[in-house]
C-alpha cells in the first residue's frame, strides 16, 4: 500500500456492538467501491530529470488528457467520493491549465495533494495556496545538502526547493510536506531532513526508491543497504506518527514491530494511477502493460475501469504468498512490494527485493544472467537522458571552417530564384575556351 | 477512549466527508487530512442522525440501538469527537 498518509493512530475501527469478525484490512484486500485516494499523473513533462524519475518524465506526451478531459475524470471522481488525488507527474504545474484544474477539483469536493520540485511556488502562488483548506502541497527534496540533492535532482534543484518551502512557510502554510525518496546518500541525512521539515514548519514525508522507470537504471547504486534498512526503521520507529511513510516501508515490518499504516499493498483495491494519457495502472510504481487495467477515455470512463477491469478484479482476489508462505514474518510485510519485485526480475509471489530477511538479496544474486527484466512503457525522458555530467558542464569547444568539398551553400528545395543553383564558372574556363 | 454526554448535540464537522462502504464508511476530515473508519452500519445511520436528532441519545434511539448498546455508541461517538470529526452544537 502506498499513498495513503494515515498514521496508524488515526485509522481509528471504531466499533460497536456486535463486533464484526473482519478485520478492515480484509476489506481493503477485496477492494473498495472507488478508491481512498489515487494518484493522477498530469503530464510527463518536466523541467528536471532526476536521475530515479519512477514515470521516466521529461518531454510531454502529445496525447495527453485536455483540460476538457481533465474535468470530466474530476466530475467522475467527485461522484465516486473519492476524497483526494496526489497529482504528480512530471512537473504537475508546468501544464498551463494546472490551476484552473486545482481550483475545479477542491470546487468539486476533491482534495488536491500536488507533488512539485517547487518551480512555480512563487510568494503569490504559495499565498493562493495558504488560502485553500483542501489544497497540500508536497515538495520533493532527495537530500538534506545540495550537494546530495543535487546528485539525484540535478544542478540547483536544491535551492529551488527550499525557496519554494520558503515562500510556503512564508505565505503562512503549515504541516504542508516534504517528501524525500530514501537512498544511500541521504539515510545517513535523517535528522537533518526532519530539522529543515521543523524550520520551515512543515511535516516530513519518507518513501521508498522503487525499481520503477529511470529509478531502475540507478537501484542498484542508489537503494539502501541492509544495514541502513534497519538505521531507517529504527529511526521510522522512534519518530512514529510525527513522520509520514505513504505506508512505503510495509516491508520493513518484518524487523519487528508493524510501521504506522495499514501495511498492505492497496494496488488496485484501494489505490491507482491514471497516467498522462489517462491510462489506469494498478499502482503508480508499475507503468507497464502487466498492469495496465484500462483508460479513462474508454466508454465506462474511470469508474468502469475501477470497478470492473479484469486486472483489478484479479487483484482483489486471495493472492498466494508463494515462496513466503513459510515465512514467519508473512503475516507482517505480505512479501513486499509487487513493483519492486517485477522491476527487479523476481517472481511475483516471491520475497521483496530488500526483503529484510536477505532472501530477496539471494534470489536477485542468483538470477540468470540472461534474464529479461521488464522495462517500464513508455520513456518520456528528456533527449538530453542519460544528461551530461551530473557536476556540471565546462565549457563547449567549437571550430569554426569551411568544408572544402563544397563550393556554395546547398540549395533548398523551395527556392524560386530562376538563378538558384547556377554557379558562374570561374573566369579561367572561358580563357580556356577562347 | 472518552466518551461522550447523551443529552449532549453533536454534528459532522463542515469540513469532513463520509462514504457510505459495504464494511461502515469511511470518513475524511479536509482539515486534519485524517482518514477514520465507521465499522459498523448502526453508527453509521447514528452520526448521519446527530444533527437532526435533539441529541446523542436520540440518534442511537432513531438508528435502532437497544438501550444496553448504547454506551458503546456514546464511546465510539467519543473517539470521533477526539479526531475533530464531530462538533458540539448547541442542543
Amino acid at each position: 500500500m502506498t499513498l495513503l498518509d494515515t498514521p496508524a493512530r488515526d485509522i481509528r475501527p471504531v466499533t460497536a456492538p456486535p463486533p464484526k469478525a473482519m478485520r478492515l484490512v480484509d476489506h481493503f484486500e477485496l477492494g473498495l467501491d472507488a478508491p481512498i485516494c489515487l494518484t493522477w499523473e498530469l503530464t510527463y513533462a518536466c523541467n528536471l530529470s532526476c536521475v530515479h524519475c519512477l514515470s521516466s518524465s521529461g518531454r510531454r506526451d502529445p496525447r495527453e488528457l485536455s483540460t476538457e478531459e481533465c474535468k470530466a475524470v474530476i466530475d467522475e471522481l467527485e461522484r465516486m467520493q473519492v476524497f483526494y488525488v496526489n497529482i504528480g507527474g512530471g512537473e504537475p504545474t508546468v501544464r498551463s491549465d494546472f490551476w484552473e484544474l486545482l481550483d475545479y477539483a477542491t470546487a468539486h469536493h476533491v482534495g488536491v495533494k500536488f507533488s512539485t520540485n517547487g518551480i512555480k511556488i512563487t510568494p503569490e502562488v504559495a499565498a493562493k495556496l495558504a488560502a485553500n483548506d483542501y489544497v497540500d502541497v508536497q515538495i520533493s527534496l532527495d537530500g538534506a545538502t545540495a550537494e546530495v540533492n543535487d546528485f539525484v535532482r540535478g544542478p540547483r534543484s536544491y535551492e529551488t526547493a527550499l525557496r519554494a518551502l520558503q515562500n510556503l512557510s512564508d505565505a503562512g502554510m503549515r504541516n504542508f510536506k516534504i517528501s524525500v525518496v530514501c537512498t544511500r546518500q541521504n539515510i545517513p541525512q535523517l535528522d537533518e531532513f526532519k530539522a529543515i521539515a521543523d524550520r520551515y514548519g512543515a511535516q516530513l514525508r519518507l518513501t521508498r526508491l522503487r525499481p520503477s522507470g529511470r529509478g531502475a537504471d540507478v537501484w542498484d547504486e542508489l537503494h539502501p543497504t541492509q544495514a541502513q534498512q534497519r538505521e531507517l526503521y529504527d529511526w521510522l520507529v522512534a519518530h512514529g506518527e510525527d513522520v509520514l511513510t505513504g505506508d512505503s516501508f510495509f516491508h520493513l515490518s518484518a524487523y519487528g514491530q508493524a510501521l504506522p499504516g495499514l501495511n498492505l499493498c492497496g494496488a488496485g483495491r484501494v489505490v491507482c494511477l491514471i497516467d498522462p494519457i489517462g491510462d489506469v495502472y494498478a499502482c503508480p510504481f508499475a507503468i507497464h502493460e502487466e498492469f495496465l487495467a484500462g483508460n479513462v477515455r474508454g466508454e465506462g470512463g474511470f469508474r468502469d475501469v475501477w470497478q470492473n477491469s479484469e486486472l483489478f478484479t484479479r487483484l482483489r482476489e486471495p493472492q498466494s504468498g508463494g515462496a513466503c508462505t513459510s515465512c514467519q514474518f508473512f503475516d507482517t510485510c505480505k512479501g513486499g512490494c509487487m513493483a519492486a519485485k517485477f522491476f527487479t526480475g523476481l517472481p511475483l509471489d516471491g520475497p521483496d527485493p530488500e526483503c529484510v530477511q536477505g532472501y530477496g538479496e539471494e534470489l536477485l544474486a542468483g538470477r540468470k544472467d540472461k534474464i529479461e527484466i521488464p522495462k517500464h512503457s513508455g520513456d518520456h525522458s528528456h533527449r538530453t537522458s542519460p544528461p551530461r555530467p551530473r557536476t556540471g558542464m565546462g565549457p563547449v569547444r567549437v571550430t569554426l571552417s569551411r568544408r572544402e568539398d563544397l563550393q556554395a551553400p546547398p540549395v533548398s528545395a523551395c527556392a524560386e530564384d530562376p538563378l538558384a543553383g547556377f554557379t558562374a564558372a570561374a573566369a579561367s574556363d572561358f580563357a580556356t575556351k577562347e | 477512549m472518552s466518551t461522550i454526554d447523551p443529552e449532549s448535540a453533536w454534528q459532522l464537522h463542515p469540513q469532513v466527508s463520509v462514504r457510505p462502504e459495504p464494511f461502515g464508511a469511511l470518513l475524511y476530515h479536509f482539515g486534519t487530512r485524517k482518514l477514520s473508519f465507521l465499522k459498523d452500519r448502526t453508527l453509521l445511520t447514528v452520526v448521519e442522525g446527530l444533527s437532526d436528532a435533539p441529541n446523542a441519545r436520540a440518534a442511537c434511539d432513531a438508528a435502532g440501538v437497544s438501550p444496553e448498546h448504547v454506551p458503546t455508541y456514546l464511546r465510539a461517538l467519543g473517539t470521533l469527537v477526539d479526531s475533530r470529526m464531530l462538533v458540539e452544537r448547541a442542543a
